[in-house]
């Protein structure tokens, strides 16, 4: 089977597209999982807190999410700028 | 190069010991983790050694089956004689193997933390051992799942007839069908055994609320099982749905990709909502009458661990039906 250039080409971006997306996901879930546990353990100590914990848990979880983004748009520019 | 039949057995070798030996690893770790809590529950009260033993043994049972599923089609790929000349039953073999092998890791320690966990129940609460028991044994069943996941893509891809399938790129669509489901299926497995552990002290340490946790415990599972779900999805996807014939690398390349985004993509968020979950369960036992504040607390926290689960199954989707 006779590879060319740019089919060669693209078809390593969507291999890179595929892995960037995938690893990329593990990363924010573990973490921002890891605070929603620590957000339920604090609110089970202190309930009349829950307003300000559940707040406090967005905002981190909100942070985590980005170097999740940073790999969507990454695969999305390979899918489809490359 | 080498003739159909000799490319089959080559792959479907190297399929069963991928198989096998990635199905070796989760189970063992579970089990051991089991024993190292079981032997210090029998240190706490040594007159309770018989109950703990007993306890540790079902457990170690069924972190086990992962890897029994995994010796099951690691033997059906050693043994089974192929009946058509087909290439590319040496590809479905190699995904077979994969799938089977990687979905048991997750499965296997998972499994074991219950275990683990309804051993030092046990000795802290030996009135309850009935429904400390019966906590393990539903938190272990359902962290068995993503195994099943695995091992039913492995027989799909094994056992199906691939006549209207073109060569390339099917090739690369068995292969990703088989790394799809097999990866995606570590996180769950993983994530939904630190729930279930959780469960079990919680209701070893606050008996009373057996009923709520259980419940709680099945809502948090069902939720960490939905990455593994997105790969089963995905690997369906890349075996029934028709493909057509495109000697390209970029069509074949376009469809390994899907697999494998989608099967790490599993494996974040399967482990951090099964760790939401977890903590959830834990501050439950500890304050029962705040069971629906610490649910709405867990599922929130729980659907944004998901997002790049999604991110993962939407480039995964676009993989598959755009390129």
């Amino acid at each position: 089977m006779a590879i060319s250039g740019p089919d060669f080409v693209k078809g390593m971006a969507m291999l890179g597209a595929g892995i960037a997306m995938g690893l990329g996901a593990i990363g924010p879930g573990v973490g921002e999982g890891f605070a929603a546990g620590k957000a339920c353990e604090a609110i089970g100590k202190k309930p009349e807190e829950a307003g300000l914990l559940t707040r406090t848990m967005l905002v981190g979880q909100a942070v985590a999410e980005s170097t999740g983004i940073y790999s969507l748009v990454v695969a999305l520019l390979l899918l489809f700028v490359v | 190069m080498l003739d159909t039949n000799t490319t089959i057995k080559l792959f479907s070798f190297l399929g069963s010991g991928v198989c096998m030996g990635f199905g070796a690893i989760g189970a063992a770790l579970g089990e051991g983790f089991t024993a190292g809590l079981a032997t210090q529950a029998i240190a706490q009260r040594p007159e309770q050694s018989g109950e703990v033993i007993k306890n540790m043994l079902v457990g170690q049972a069924i972190a086990e089956s992962a890897a029994i599923f995994a010796l099951v089609v690691t033997l059906i790929l050693l043994f089974s004689e192929p009946e058509t000349n087909n290439v590319l039953l040496a590809w479905a073999a190699l995904g077979g193997g994969l799938s089977m092998g990687l979905a048991a890791i997750g499965s296997g320690v998972g499994a074991g933390f219950p275990a683990g966990a309804a051993c030092l129940g046990i000795v802290r609460q030996p009135a309850n051992n009935g429904k400390i028991l019966t906590s393990m044994l539903i938190g272990s069943a359902v962290c068995q799942t993503p195994a099943i996941f695995g091992m039913v893509v492995s027989f799909l891809l094994i056992f199906l007839n691939y006549s209207d399938m073109p060569l390339y790129p099917g090739w690369a669509a068995l292969l990703g069908a088989g790394l799809a489901t097999g990866l995606a299926a570590i996180g769950p497995g993983l994530g939904n055994g630190f729930t279930a552990m959780d469960a079990v002290s919680g209701v070893a340490r606050n008996p009373r609320v057996g009923k709520d946790l259980n419940k709680v415990m099945l809502i948090a599972l069902s939720v960490a099982q939905s990455t593994a779900i997105y790969g089963f999805l995905v690997s369906l996807m890349l075996i029934f749905m028709g493909i057509k014939e495109n000697m390209t690398m970029a069509a074949s390349m376009a469809l390994i990709a899907a697999g494998l985004c989608s099967g790490f993509g599993g494996i974040g968020p399967g482990i951090g909502e099964g760790f939401a979950g977890a903590k959830a369960c834990d501050a439950i036992a500890r304050r029962p009458e705040e069971v629906t504040l610490l649910t709405r607390t867990m599922l929130v926290g729980q659907a944004v661990a998901e997002s790049t689960g999604i991110y993962a199954l939407v480039v995964s989707l676009l993989l598959l039906t755009v390129f």
